[in-house]
């Protein structure tokens, strides 16, 4: 029998293997530092999310309250700073722009952002917030490195500046070629490339929190869980034990 | 006490049910890791009502309603998240514990002679659990529940004349819509959960009329007579069984075995609450990431799946270049399980003592299951396909094989007793 679970687990492992070469190349993600406990890198994310993105992306299952009391903001200070759209402090985080109007702008209504981070990951959002460049010929004049054509403009470029897909000429195999060295910005924007990053990952940080507002209480409780089950476990195995002795 | 305990006895039979069942029930001695499976799916059974009933409390059931009253469950309601991740948990527990409680009495013959009616019925849970379960995930309303539950209902198109009004009739709209939703809701929370306790209730009668197998696969039921005093297990059973047998090598239910399973129960929860607390999408495979988005039924996901306990159905069917042909084989799966008991012309029934041969048969049928399991997960490429297409025929290889060798099988010696 237990050959046979051997044997079986083996031939599942090495067609795991298999599929894995088989899978097709994508647009390699970098790796955001997500740390739900860092709550400065959460608020400066909040502060971003309600400044550039809730003009067209709503927040609807998500609350001020809610977001101001895991964030540790007091709630007068979350509601002078960080609400600018005249709702009350128990209300959703929503806001005024109709699909109906997206779509005319932009091709289609901008996706509600509450859980966009379990939707994608947040390597994506990380990177694609940092994959814009310059590219004359779409609409907004910027396209995405992740998501090609996307309908959204840069809006974060008063922030990063213009980004442009930028080459190096290097000498390869005894040729000067032109290589592909990622998306550079031209200086232009308030932050610098790093401060950029620190901000986009900051954002990123506030989206997964969005998305599992729940989640450092539920790891807490699953601790104490746990704490409670390895008891369980022990008692178990000793009443087992003691009913046993009747047995043998 | 014992005043209170006769009067409900002279009205109800408290004690007697309870003796049957439990404290003089002979379960033999020698239930090893297989046979925590069926109590772990009880258990299981129990805490998707109880949690499917509190979140019944504020779940909406409406097209425009339901995904946002998950999302507020999951927020807004205290310890909502709990009892919506234990449900979710719950559901890929229960087919994991039913998948190799399946596999257990495969292994064991336990769907011979005479436990068949115990067998269809443990297969007619299968049934309802899957169509519970299918229902269950149209619910949260997001791109997975909406685009996987299309997939599915068009399956039924696929029956020639008649396919495309069932698939009308099934959705009650030419799309999946709020309509389907309600009726989806209305089966999920009542229709079927109520069938699928009788199932089991009567899954539970059947195996205490006929007495549990075991892994050697050797009765425990003695004629009556045949066992001298000093070899008979101290415990005392229940007069049904032993008026016209003499019971060997068992002792009762209760206490034993089920301070036994409480071990296993423990190690259980261990897993389970891993999930629920660390993991509760389990990395997309128990919540899949595209169910976070609400369902738009203007814009398909890149590729649909189904939930993971779905998936070796889905291969099988995918593996068929025609339509119906796939449904014919994916249903035909499940029925050939079914016949189990009427393919299998052995006589011996644990794999302990049949030949090398059936234990290779079974081996690949394992592998082969696992195996399509994890190609429906894929996206249908040709590699993929031709796999799909090799493990499909050793899934059914192994119930033609089954027939023919079982008849004239060369089987080891079985013991007269349970020895270890």
């Amino acid at each position: 029998m237990k050959k046979l679970i051997k044997s079986t687990l083996l031939v599942a492992a090495s067609l795991w293997a298999v599929a894995t070469l088989a899978a097709g190349p994508t647009v390699p993600l970098d790796k955001a530092k997500i740390d739900l406990h860092d709550k400065a890198s959460l608020q400066r994310g909040a502060q971003l999310f309600m400044n550039y993105c809730l003009g067209c992306h709503s927040m609807q299952y998500q609350r001020y309250n809610r977001t101001f009391r895991d964030l540790e903001i007091p709630e007068e200070l979350g509601m002078e700073n960080l609400q600018f759209t005249g709702e009350k402090v128990g209300d959703l985080i929503t806001n005024a722009m109709a699909s109906t109007d997206a779509s005319n702008w932009f091709g289609t209504p901008a996706p509600d952002l509450t859980l966009v981070a379990r939707v994608r990951g947040a390597d994506w959002i990380y990177t694609y917030l940092r994959s814009f460049y310059a590219d004359d010929s779409r609409p907004f004049g910027v396209n995405n490195a992740v998501f090609p054509n996307v309908g959204m403009p840069h809006v974060l470029e008063e922030l990063q500046g213009i980004p442009r897909q930028t080459y190096e000429r290097r000498l390869v195999d005894g040729q000067m070629t032109d290589v592909y060295v990622g998306i550079k910005t031209d200086g232009s924007g308030m932050l610098t490339s790093e401060e950029y990053d620190r901000a986009v990952n900051d954002l990123t940080n506030f989206l997964v929190y969005t998305g599992e507002p729940m989640m450092l209480e539920q790891r807490r409780i699953g601790w104490y869980v746990f704490g409670f089950l390895a008891v369980f476990l022990v008692f178990s195995v000793l009443l087992k034990r003691e009913f046993f002795k009747d047995v043998k | 006490m014992n005043k209170l305990i006769a009067w409900f006895d002279e009205r109800i039979p408290m004690t007697k049910t309870w003796n049957i069942h439990l404290a003089q029930y002979p379960a033999p001695k020698n239930f090893n890791f297989w046979y925590i499976f069926g109590v772990l799916a009880t258990l299981v059974l129990v805490n998707q009502i109880l949690t499917g009933i509190w979140l019944t409390m504020n779940y909406v059931p409406t097209g425009e309603g339901a995904f946002a009253s998950v999302e507020f469950i999951m927020r807004d309601i205290e310890y909502g998240w709990l009892l919506r991740y234990m449900h979710s948990t719950g559901a890929s527990a229960f087919f994991i514990v039913v998948y190799l409680h399946m596999f257990r009495g495969m292994m064991y013959g336990s769907y011979q002679k005479p436990r068949e009616l115990l067998w269809i019925f443990g297969m007619l849970i299968f049934l309802v659990l899957m169509a519970e379960a299918f229902m269950g995930y149209l619910l949260p309303w997001g791109q997975m529940s909406y685009w996987g539950a299309q997939v599915i209902i068009s399956l039924f198109g696929a029956i020639p004349i008649i396919g495309d009004d069932l698939t009308l009739w099934i959705r009650g709209d030419y799309v999946i819509s709020g309509a389907t939703l309600n009726r989806f809701f209305a089966l999920h929370v009542i229709a079927l959960p109520l069938v699928l306790v009788i199932l089991v209730f009567l899954h539970i009668i059947a195996l205490h009329e006929v007495g549990s197998n075991n892994p050697e696969g050797i009765s425990i039921k003695k004629p009556k007579g045949s066992v001298p005093e000093s070899e008979k297990p101290k415990f005392k059973f229940h007069e049904r069984f032993t008026k016209k047998y003499d019971i060997v090598d068992a002792f009762p239910f209760f206490p034993y075995y089920i301070v036994k399973d409480l071990v296993g129960i423990a190690v259980f929860l261990f897993f389970f609450c891993y999930v629920i607390f660390f993991a509760p999408a389990m990395g997309g495979m128990f919540l899949e990431p595209p169910n976070f988005e609400a369902a738009n039924p203007l814009k398909t996901p890149e590729h649909i799946a189904p939930v993971w306990y779905f998936t070796p159905f889905y291969a099988i069917l995918r593996a068929v270049p025609d339509k119906l042909m796939g449904v014919i084989l994916m249903f035909g799966a499940i029925v050939a399980l079914f016949v189990l008991p009427w393919l299998d012309r052995g006589t011996v029934r644990s794999v302990r003592y049949r030949s090398g041969f059936h234990k290779v048969n079974l081996t690949i049928f394992a592998i082969s299951f696992i195996a399509l399991g994890y190609l429906g997960l894929k996206p249908a490429t040709e590699v993929y396909t031709f796999f799909a297409r090799v493990f499909t025929f050793l899934y059914f290889a192994f119930f033609v094989l089954l027939f023919f060798y079982s008849k004239n099988e060369k089987c080891k010696p079985v013991p007269e007793r349970i020895t270890k």
